[in-house]
Parts: structure tokens; sequence; C-alpha cells
């Protein structure tokens, strides 16, 4: 995970500044608020999966808007994590839908295999298993979500590959 | 073979490229709309199409176009709805992946119809990946001189962004996705006033679904009337549909409107019928929001007649024996599932959703929530299901925005149906099992 205890380290990256300002430039003049909540996906990506207040505190100044404008918005959607996490956030869909295919069973081999239940992270700091809604994937699932990467019609067997695969990467 | 529009294209290899979407014939409709159209003229076409919104409640778009305000001096937006969050729905996303141009040549025909000179395409922040092709393809559009200023020089100028969301069902009701994109909570708006007069940034506003505006590429290049001879009444056209749950093909299927929900549901060519041997108990045909159909009315309307694939079929019988058509996410129950666990498990998504702003909807959901649970659990008594019954009621009706109905209709319409379910699961556990779970009698469920 990335190291924050000083305030001079929160700062972008010279190309995801370009890159800010690039999706700043879409949107009329004054109303640069409202790139928010993509630079705050930019961000957890960039500062350790996670949005501190210090993060949230430098995106303000950033958009020269109150910290309060950041905080509440960070705070309202699902997929921004106020709280440190896992190297590997595990997000499975636990919505009607997957349950009709197993999403339940998947949930369960998950807590037992990494020892965790949802909302928690395991003592090695890899992995953090959240339970999510429906990610429009009802037909392809039970399904679960990393990074960027969908994971589709799930089962047992695939599970634990994928797991093992992120393990070995990660060692 | 039923006929097909919007996905008419997507077995082309390489179709998601813009050169072989532009082999293909792709941006015809633009060059046609641009040299030799109004803007009136286009609204007029989709008027004349009958298509309705895709994304739920199926409004006539062409007279949503026409309630646009036009003041003087003042920017208009489009924005087109790809949050796609509703259970059972992921009918966007596959339109998106497969063939992003069609969007984008929707988006600019819609964009003109409408005089919007920068539009954008709200997208739901777990889509990043599609953020990504949606990217690609506008860059793409942009360099071959669709998009920019003064488009096939005919004066018309227009951009087009991408912006995502972060995680929130509610940012798909459209004035929650306006404050979302404007950066802030998606808490939806009281209306009046109706974005088509105060939106984005208080300018007029039309929100669309991904569907709609993609539709209306095949109604400028063949006419409005010729969508119109498509589907059955005032069902015009095709409709994606996304089939899932315990059915043997799941997957995407563009339908004409008008087919049977019998030859949907059991035909090779969409479904494929109930996977494993098993037998239909039930089938939400339009998303997680609306009315839960018990076997006996999915392929049958309660007088008897066939059900068919349209608004209006769906709908039949109101909610005492219908349902609706909604987004198209068409979820089927097998025998084994157990209705009671699956109206909880909605309950506790919409009270996860619930942005919290009317204490009906807030409070509401939340007690649907732990009575649910508590019932599904064992724990629960007889007063519990009318008590359901009448917290549904109280929110219904009396919200801010839908997400309120959306949340007590699939209560009531369990109930309604499957009372006797909950019944077992308060008083005799067992029998509700050995019914959920395979042990069911043969006389007690037939498909
Ligand atoms: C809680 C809620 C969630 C919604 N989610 C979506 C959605 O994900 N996608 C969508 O297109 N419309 C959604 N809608 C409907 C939109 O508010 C709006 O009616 C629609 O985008 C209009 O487009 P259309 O006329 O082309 O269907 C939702 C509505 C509600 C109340
Ligand atoms: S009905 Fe629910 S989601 Fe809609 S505004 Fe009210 S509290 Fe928010
Ligand atoms: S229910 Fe899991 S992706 Fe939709």
């Amino acid at each position: 995970m990335h190291n924050m205890e000083t305030r001079e380290k929160i700062q972008f990256k010279p190309e995801t500044v370009a890159e800010i300002n690039r999706i700043i430039s879409q949107f009329p003049q004054g109303k640069q608020k409202s790139a928010l909540l993509r630079i705050l996906h930019i961000a957890q990506h960039e500062f350790g999966n996670w949005l501190s207040v210090e993060v949230m505190d430098y995106i303000a100044e950033f958009l020269n808007i109150k910290p309060i404008e950041v905080y509440e918005v960070a705070s309202f959607y699902s997929m921004y994590n106020l709280n440190p996490v896992g190297k590997v956030v595990l997000e499975v869909c636990h919505t009607g839908p997957c349950c009709l295919v197993g999403a339940e069973k998947m949930i369960k081999h998950i807590e037992q295999t990494l020892n965790i239940k949802p909302g928690e992270t395991t003592s090695d700091g890899m992995f953090t298993l959240k339970t999510v809604e429906c990610l429009g994937a009802c037909g392809y699932g039970p399904m679960l979500q990393i990074g960027e990467d969908y994971h589709e019609k799930l089962t047992i067997e695939k599970l634990d590959n994928l797991l093992n695969v992120i393990k070995n990467k990660n060692n | 073979m039923g006929r097909k529009i919007l996905l008419e294209k997507t077995g082309i290899e390489n179709i998601n490229t813009y050169e072989v979407y532009r082999r293909e014939g792709g941006y015809s409709a633009v060059e046609k709309a641009l040299k030799k159209m109004t803007p009136e003229e286009v609204v007029e076409e989709v008027k004349k199409s009958g298509l309705r919104g895709r994304g739920g409640a199926g409004f006539p778009a062409g007279m949503k176009w026409s309630f646009i305000a036009k003041p003087e001096g003042v920017p208009r937006y489009l924005l087109c709805n790809a949050d796609e969050s509703e259970p059972g729905t992921f009918k966007d996303r596959f339109l998106m992946e497969k063939i992003p141009h069609l969007l984008i040549e929707g988006m600019i025909l819609s964009s003109y119809a409408l005089g919007c000179n920068t539009s954008y395409i709200y997208i739901r922040g777990e889509y990043m990946w599609i953020l990504r092709i949606l990217e690609k393809a506008l860059e793409e559009a942009r360099q071959n001189g669709w998009l920019g200023k003064n488009i096939l020089k005919s004066g018309y100028d227009l951009e087009i962004y991408v912006s995502p969301g972060a995680g929130a069902y509610i940012c798909g009701e459209e004035t929650a996705l306006i404050e979302s994109l404007e950066g802030k909570r998606g808490n939806p708006r009281m209306k009046p006033p109706f974005p088509a007069v105060k939106g984005l940034w208080q300018s007029p506003t039309v929100v669309n679904n991904v569907e709609t505006i993609s539709s209306v590429v095949s109604i400028v290049n063949n006419g409005g009337e010729q969508y119109a001879s498509i589907g059955l009444g005032k069902s015009t056209g095709t409709k994606l549909i996304s089939a899932c749950g315990n059915i043997r093909k799941p997957g995407v299927y563009e339908i004409e409107l008008g087919i049977s929900v019998e030859e949907f549901l059991y035909s090779d060519e969409y479904c494929g019928g109930i996977n494993n041997g098993k037998r239909l108990k039930a089938c939400i045909p339009g998303g997680s929001s609306v009315p839960i159909l018990p076997h006996y009315l999915v392929t049958k309307t309660a007088n008897g007649e066939q059900r068919l694939m349209t608004y209006e079929s769906l709908a039949d019988g109101g909610f005492a024996t219908g349902s609706m058509l909604g987004s198209g996410g068409f979820i089927v129950f097998d025998e084994d599932q157990c209705i009671v666990r699956n109206t909880w498990n909605f309950s506790r998504f919409y009270h996860h959703e619930s942005c919290g702003q009317c204490s009906p909807c807030r409070e509401g959901t939340g007690w649907m929530d732990k009575v649910l649970k508590r019932i599904e659990y064992g724990k629960g008594n007889m007063h519990d299901i009318d008590l359901l019954v009448s917290i549904s009621k109280n929110i219904e009706g009396n919200t801010i925005c839908p997400l309120g109905d959306a949340a007590a209709w699939p209560v009531a319409s369990a109930i309604r149906h499957f009372r006797e379910e909950f019944e077992w699961h308060i008083k005799e556990p067992v029998k509700c099992l050995e019914t959920n779970y395979g042990l069911v009698k043969e006389t007690e469920l037939e498909a």
C-alpha cells in the first residue's frame, strides 16, 4: 500500500494531472466540479485503493471547491472506499438474479477459503471481500469484479484458480 | 428468425472499429440528417416511428423531445443514460461493447434534432472498461469529421463526452443522474421544474436510454413509418431483452415486439426453456422493479389470452394479474427458488439504494428489509405479512422519485401471488423448504 504519512506526498503524477485537465475541459467554464466523480476514481487508483481525508482535501484544492463537497460525494457512492482495503478487492454481486444461479455459494466459498467475512481484509492485507449490488452481468452470474475486470460465470474451480493466480502474482 | 435492427450487425467481425462500422454503412444516417433534413424533420420521423423510451417507463421519445424548452441563448443538453443498474438488466452494456459507434451515431442524430452542441453519456462507474471503449470510438468519430465544429460543412457543431458514476442505482433516475453529472450526490430533484425546462446546470435537458438513442439511427435511415411497421400496435420496433435466472440460454436478445412470451421463454432461438429440466415457478419480465408473475400468468393473461412481449400485453390485468415490460430485464425462477428469499433480497437492494431524502422510502425500505429478513429466517409472525402490505402502500406514491414505488411493487406482488409461501415460512417452515428446494408434488406446479 502507498505510504501517506505526510501531506507533501499526496500529489498526482504529472501524467495524471494532464489526464485530469483533459477531463475538466469537457465541462463548461466554472463547472469543473462535474469532473469530481471521475477524479475520485483516478485518485483511489493512484493512492492505494482508498480515499483518505488528506486525499480528498487535495482534490478539493485541485478543483477549487470546498472539502465538504468532496466528502459528501465520496461518502454517497459505493465504489469509493473511505477506509483502507486490501491490495485486491473482490466485489461479488449478491443481488437476486446472481443468487438464482449460485452467488451465495461463491461468497461462502471465498469466506471459507480466505477466512474473512464481507467487509473484512485478510491479515496479510492481500484480499478484501465486498458484497455489491447488481453489476449488470446478471445473465453471466455468478460474477465478481476485481478492479476494472469482470469475472463471470464463476464456478468453485474458476474461483480457486483466480485466487491462486492473484496470490502467485503478488508474492 | 425475428427481424433485427440494433443487433443486425453485431456478428460482423471488428464492427466495434470505426473502419468496419463505416464500411457497413455506418454514419450514413448522419449524412442524411445533416445534409437533407432539418432538426424538426428528425423529430417528426421519431414521432412517426412510435419509438418509446427503452429505459423503463416507455414514454414516447418523439413527444419527450418536443417538450424541450428553447429559450434564446441558453444551451440545451442531451444526456444518454447508460447507468444500467436495474437488477436483471444488462442490454445497454452489450450494445456499447459490441457496436459503440451505433450509440455515437444515434447521439449525433438526437443531439442535432434537439439542438444540443454538447452531449454527455453518463455511464455507471463499474463499466469503466466500456467508458474506455466509448472514448476511443468518440475519438475515431472526431478524427473522421463526425464530431467537432461544422460537421459535414452543415454549420452544426457537436461534442460528446462520457462521464462515469460511482456505484449508485438511484443515479439511473433522470434528475439524480443530472445531479451526479454535476459532481454531486445522486439525490433526485423535485419536479417541476422538469429537466426539459431546467436540467443540467439549469438548462433544458433530455435524458434518454442507450437503446432508445441507438434506435434513432434506423429511424433516420429508413423512415419513421418503416420502424412503426415493425412490432405490434403501440409497441413499435424491436426491443433488447436481457434474459437471466434459471434458463438454458441466458443472454441479450433482440426481439420484434409482439412475439409471444412462450416463444421467447421456450424456443431455442431465445431463452431455450428452463434449465436442468426443471419447471417454471415465476418470472419478472421487466427488471426487479416490476411485479412478479406466477407461472400460470407468464405465458397467458388472466383471461386466458396468449401473453405477448409488448408494453400492453405484459401489463394486461394491471397489477392484480399483470406486470410491465420495464427495462427488458427478464428474470426467470425455476421451481426450486424461494420467493420469500428473493423478495427479501430485492428489499435489501432498494433499502441499500434509497438516497434517503424522503422518509417513506428511507424508513419504509428499511422496515421491509428487516421484516422480510425476519420471515426468511423463521422469526416472523403472521401479522408481518399484512405489515409488509401496509408499508408498501404507504411508500407507493408518497415519494419524490419512483424508487419508492419500485421498492414497493415487488413486495406487494410477491405477497399477492405467493401469500401461501410467506405463511409456510412462518407456520410450516419444513413445508416451505420442501416446496422450494426440489421436493414439490407434481400437482402443485405445472409449467
Ligand atoms: C430508480 C430509478 C432507476 C433508473 N435507472 C435507469 C437506468 O439505469 N437506465 C435508464 O435508461 N433509465 C433508468 N431509469 C429511468 C430514467 O429515469 C429515465 O426515465 C430514462 O432514462 C429515460 O430514457 P428513455 O425515455 O429513453 O427510456 C430509472 C428510473 C428510476 C426511478
Ligand atoms: S423515493 Fe427514495 S430514492 Fe427517491 S428521492 Fe425519495 S428517498 Fe430518494
Ligand atoms: S444480479 Fe448480479 S450482476 Fe445483476
